[in-house]
């Protein structure tokens, strides 16, 4: 609802990338473009940014398990001290940005803002934005599954230093991150150059912006296809390696491990049958699902629903009204690891209001 | 609507002397019947009870933790300083963390031992006294490497014993044991803040997860005290440590310690519920009266024995985030988000 976006509420930006990817290089130049405004960074290694008016301050990357049973439900407990810390000082930063080392894993971060509800007062996540390097991603997927993680969680993916690759194999990586998320905003930079406007201030964990549930094809330029098919990724494979077909011009790869799961309707879902399904969906699957998002049309219910989820943890609420002109419709999108697609898909199914 | 809000309700209200603090209020303290606002950055307020308030410069940055003990006041900064300001508003700095990390715990102990944190390092030093006797070695601050960043600190009553709470348990160190190994408590989760209760029989600490975790030391037996909205921030101990009064509900939780056993089995005796989420609590030094604020600026004074209530301050624009009583008992300090105090005189 529209009082919980408060204005006040302080945005989070969340870097990640692999070692060596160009972080350090987007955060220098996040923070000295003339932009006006201040930051107070939580970096993990100091001595690489050069900072001014900015506050900057030390983590430790504790990740610490929830005492309620579930390995996927973790907090930065670090994040956690350091925010209640920032929050004393309000007012002498405009927004806060937290870089993690290559080998991070963006979950434990992205769910300290749903799990500590007196950190989800004051601030807000806003997105997390993964650099990529163009010549070097291609074999961290083979051989890091952090670099795998980090790609499938992001709102907002740079794939860096371009100028090191050829246009082939710039189609490629840029096809094998479509593979494994087809939904984040992609640019492609060199030294990390982006207007600062694509990686900051993106509300892309606010629920009334979920909107863009289509997949980005760096804004359809090259091409123009659909996918209005059923999207159905989580067939069996007996051989374990990604494979490609061309399609529209662009190689489209489908990652063996980590793949995205669209689900589509435009018949009226049954509440009752909906909640409990998704919530024992992401019971039993929630260590495999990294991320999920949905706007739902429930029978006789005149409000569109949004609803977002990191792993477990589920979040959702009545957005607005549907419009009378709009298609009640009913889209869900999960990107995880060896996802059940049939599974998923025949779920989503039954939840159809009879 | 809090039944606080009827217009039959006693109110203490007019009894407040409004202080201009200037600035977030994160914590309130009295040293004797003078009142301290900790301000979110840099000061102090020092409020005497008949004179003007007095900003005193205790920090260059946020002040990440405090504790006093009638004399003075400890406030950990994140300048990486421990500084002590007394009742003459005159500050010292207790000691510097070389590598500038935050000190983001405080303990005051028995007999003026003082303890703090950075990080994963607790320290404790004993008080420093003018009498020759004391070895200058007693003097020097003691450390202990903590599993993980250290979540809370509490000395024991008695003797020079510290609690401190981390990720997965709690570590009781008896620093002048030379030799001896820090005994460790074991409990999942992370634990972020502690107490101890003034019997010396129970270690309470307060977790990530929206509820507490109790151990009985003498056998170490679990307490798990659930059934919280929020994260506990507050915590405070009833006169003779009867009870245990806990923020983080939308009712005020009190948690029974009267008999050996503590809350063991026992449900909370929940007071004064309302549609907002209490963040602060303070019980009374003489009688068994709760100050509790709320996150809607509320504050109520709550009779334990009957549930009884007195508006304190009415509900405003921020939430309350400081609630301090005079040793007395005829003194209540309160201080919001947004940087209203007031100092109510019960007389």
């Amino acid at each position: 609802m529209a009082e919980q976006s408060s204005p006040e509420k302080i945005p989070v930006t969340v870097l990640t990338g692999y070692l060596g990817a160009g972080k350090t290089t987007l955060l220098n130049r996040i923070l000295s473009e003339p932009h006006g405004k201040k930051y107070a960074v939580i970096v993990n290694e100091f001595g690489e940014i050069g900072i001014d008016n900015d506050l900057v301050v030390g983590a430790d990357e504790e990740v610490f398990e929830m005492n309620n049973g579930c390995i996927c439900c973790t907090v930065r407990g670090d994040l956690v001290r350091i925010l209640d810390g920032l929050m004393r000082r309000k007012g002498k930063f405009d927004a806060i940005i937290v870089e993690t080392t290559g080998l991070a894993d963006p979950a434990p971060v992205a769910q300290t803002f749903f799990i500590d509800e007196n950190i989800g007062r004051k601030t807000k996540l806003d997105a997390v934005v993964t650099v990529a390097d163009a010549k070097w991603l291609n074999e961290r997927l083979k051989d890091a599954p952090e670099a795998k993680n980090q790609i499938a969680f992001a709102d907002v993916i740079l794939i860096n230093k371009t100028d090191l690759v050829s246009p082939d194999e710039l189609s490629d990586v840029e096809a094998r991150i479509r593979g494994i998320n087809p939904y984040a905003k992609l640019h492609k930079t060199q030294r990390a150059e982006v207007p600062l406007d694509a990686v900051l201030g993106r509300n892309a964990f606010d629920l009334d912006r979920i909107l863009d549930l289509e997949p980005d094809f760096l804004g359809g330029d090259d091409h123009d296809h659909h996918h209005d098919h059923d999207h159905d990724h989580g067939h069996n494979h007996e051989h374990d390696h990604a494979h490609a077909h061309v399609h529209g011009g662009l190689k489209h790869y489908h990652d063996e491990e980590m793949q995205s799961i669209a689900l589509h309707t435009d018949k009226p879902l049954d509440p009752d049958k909906f909640f409990p399904w998704v919530q024992d969906l992401v019971q039993k699957e929630g260590p495999n699902i990294l991320r999920c998002k949905g706007i739902l049309a429930f029978k006789d219910d005149d409000q569109r629903f949004v609803f977002q989820g990191v792993h477990m943890i589920l979040d959702g609420d009545h957005q607005r009204p549907w419009k009378a002109d709009e298609k009640r419709d009913s889209r869900i999108v999960f990107i995880g690891r060896n996802l059940p697609g049939k599974m998923i898909t025949e779920g989503f199914e039954s939840c159809i209001a009879k | 609507m809090t039944a606080a809000s009827g217009s039959d309700t006693v109110s203490v209200v007019e009894r407040t002397r409004p202080i201009a603090a200037g600035g977030v209020i994160v914590g309130a303290h009295f040293l004797s019947r003078t009142a301290a606002f900790v301000l979110g950055e840099d000061a102090i307020v020092l409020a005497p009870p008949d004179g003007e308030p007095r900003r005193i410069a205790a920090h260059d940055g946020a002040i990440l933790a405090t504790a006093a003990d009638g004399a003075r006041i400890v406030s950990g900064g994140d300048d990486g300083k421990l500084v002590a300001t007394d009742a003459n508003c005159e500050t010292r700095v207790v000691a510097s963390d070389p590598k500038h990390r935050w000190i983001d715990h405080v303990a005051l102990g028995p007999d003026g031992a003082v303890a703090w944190s950075a990080g994963k390092t607790a320290y404790v030093q004993a008080q420093e006294s003018n009498s020759q006797s004391n070895k200058q070695s007693n003097r020097e601050p003691r450390a202990l490497e903590a599993p993980s960043s250290v979540g809370g600190l509490a000395f024991f009553p008695k003797g020079f014993r510290l609690a401190i709470a981390h990720y997965n348990g709690a570590t009781l160190w008896f620093p002048n044991a030379a030799g001896a190994a820090p005994e460790k408590l074991e409990w999942k989760g992370s634990h972020l803040g502690a107490t101890v209760s003034p019997d010396g029989r129970f270690l309470v600490t307060t977790m990530q997860e929206p509820m507490l975790h109790g151990w009985r030391l003498v056998d170490r037996q679990h307490m798990r005290m659930s059934g919280y909205a929020a994260r506990v921030m507050s915590l405070s101990w009833s006169v003779g440590g009867h009870w245990l009064a806990t923020a983080g509900a939308s009712q005020l939780v009190l948690w029974p310690f009267q008999t050996k056993d503590g809350p063991m089995g026992k449900t909370a005796r929940l007071l004064t519920p309302s549609g907002h989420r209490i963040d602060v609590v303070a019980c009374h030094p003489r009688t068994d009266v709760v100050a509790a604020g709320y996150d809607n600026g509320l504050v109520l004074l709550v009779r334990i024995e009957d549930g009884a209530e007195i508006l304190a301050k009415k509900p405003g624009e921020a939430p309350v985030t400081a609630l301090a009583w005079s040793s007395d008992g005829r003194l209540l300090a309160w201080g919001t988000e947004s940087g209203e105090a007031g100092i109510i005189n019960l007389g």
